[in-house]
């Protein structure tokens, strides 16, 4: 018999208390070795489409706010393409990475409402915001969709929402038009509303 | 829009993007840590309850941002010097940690973001929120990041941190330790892990390295002392290499694989 030889992918571990001194070093405050933590920019001059702000904060099992939580965030633009795709918009990276306030927990993104963007078969998803959540007590990054409540017949016709048993919770991964161009997102790592984290 | 159209729109692009292929082979949960890990105990609250849900990766997780060298600054992947007032650098052992970042099928991944943070010698960090009892160094700051080149090659310059105690049983201690943030071509294979040094009695003393199920996986976050690459009279080589995701060679492109 022929083995099949790979690699096993390196186990993730915890990104740990001080994720911010690697990720976002300004924040943590170490001055003067980045010019700009990465990712706090993801709109860069004249961007199509709707510009919105993505705000939320993380919960875990008690309740309590996440004060050491970093979000990332990847999306499509306002035409449903993806940085790097022909025909993408050069104004916009995509691309986001904030951290939790020490203080409060609360996190704001500002991008563009994301299009449309194919399924493997043809089939359009609803517009999506792709996110990873990752901190300490976090093992493996936590993945999971925001989807836009103000999008319903979109949302409907989602082949992956479809596949979501449990209809309920369906409502943990939409986020909520508050007036002015901002959404809520908030994400509940356990318990009562627990947010739909994906295994992808 | 078909699926051939898809194939059409997606390009393989300078920025290192992969060609629209089959899906990321999935994560081998078994091999990774579990969410709920109670010896590390802030897992308890922070580790969901429901199991996750899955589907055959989409555009979505096959495409991920790109990071471009022209971001990057000289002394970026030199932890010894990017902080320092004095020319001599941060105080400890010197090395240089190198390695590849390639795919489970053993290819490089090019154009892939590595980023690093880590303790000074005595192993303490900089940061806000920390205040471990031994001393910052004025001349190291402990972050650093640098691209792959096209054959998933990185080299980092820095000083061997050290193991420092953290509140999690009464008695708890990390082993010297490097944490590594990598970006791969796709968002489905981000991944942040850790580095340990090969012999660090630590190892098998630490909750979070015991997060990880096998000896095995434990094992591939070893980095090992590369005596050859050594530089003489300079610095010790460590050798890590990272393993992402792999993806599928699709025939079969409309196939509803696992849908």
């Amino acid at each position: 018999m022929q083995r099949i030889e790979r690699l096993k992918e390196s186990p993730s571990q915890t990104a740990g208390p001080y994720v911010h001194i690697g990720a976002l070093p300004n924040f943590a405050g170490i001055d003067g070795v980045y010019d700009e933590d990465l990712g706090q920019r993801m709109v860069l001059g004249a961007v199509r489409g709707e510009q919105i702000t993505l705000r939320g904060t993380v919960y875990d099992g008690t309740g309590a706010a996440l004060r050491d939580a970093m979000v990332e965030i990847w999306q499509a633009d306002a035409a449903g393409l993806y940085a790097g795709q022909d025909g993408a918009d050069p104004a916009f990276t995509g691309w986001g990475r904030q951290a939790g306030d020490m203080e409060t927990g609360a996190f704001a993104f500002e991008t563009v409402k994301p299009g449309a963007v194919p399924f493997r078969d043809g089939r359009m998803q609803a517009p999506h915001v792709s996110v990873w959540i990752v901190a300490r007590g976090i093992n493996l990054g936590l993945q999971t969709r925001i989807y836009f409540a103000d999008e319903q017949e979109a949302n409907a016709a989602d082949p992956i929402l479809a596949r979501i048993e449990h209809r309920d919770r369906i409502s943990t991964l939409m986020a909520r038009p508050e007036g002015d161009g901002t959404y809520r997102f908030d994400i509940r790592l356990q318990g009562e509303a627990e947010t739909i984290f994906f295994d992808i | 829009m078909s699926a051939f159209q898809q194939k059409q729109a997606v390009t393989q692009t300078p920025g290192g993007h992969a060609a629209p292929g089959g899906g990321l082979y999935a994560r081998d949960r078994a091999w990774h840590p579990a969410a709920l890990t109670p010896p590390y105990k802030t897992s308890v609250a922070r580790s969901p309850v429901r199991a996750p849900i899955s589907f055959s990766t989409t555009l979505s997780e096959e495409t991920g941002p790109v990071f471009t060298q022209d971001m990057l600054g000289p002394l970026d992947a030199d932890l010894i010097h990017n902080y320092a007032k004095s020319p001599e650098g941060a105080i400890g052992p010197r090395i240089v940690v190198q390695g590849r970042v390639l795919d489970e099928d053993g290819r490089g991944v090019p154009h892939s973001l590595v980023e690093v943070w880590q303790a000074n010698a005595g192993g303490r960090y900089r940061h806000k929120k920390e205040g471990y009892l031994a001393p910052l160094d004025p001349d190291f700051g402990g972050c650093g990041r640098c691209i792959t080149d096209e054959f998933g090659n990185y080299e980092f310059r820095t000083i061997q941190p050290g193991p420092y105690p953290w509140p999690n049983g009464p008695n708890d201690w990390r082993p010297a330790h490097i944490h590594f943030s990598v970006f791969g071509r796709s968002w489905g294979q981000r991944l942040i892990t850790q580095m340990y040094f090969d012999g660090d009695p630590m190892i098998w003393h630490c909750p979070i390295v015991g997060t990880i199920p096998s000896r095995e996986g434990i094992e591939s976050l070893v980095a090992r002392l590369d005596m050859e690459a050594t530089i003489p009279m300079d610095a010790r080589v460590y050798r890590f290499d990272i393993v992402l995701r792999g993806r599928r060679q699709t025939l079969f492109e409309n196939r509803m694989e696992g849908l």
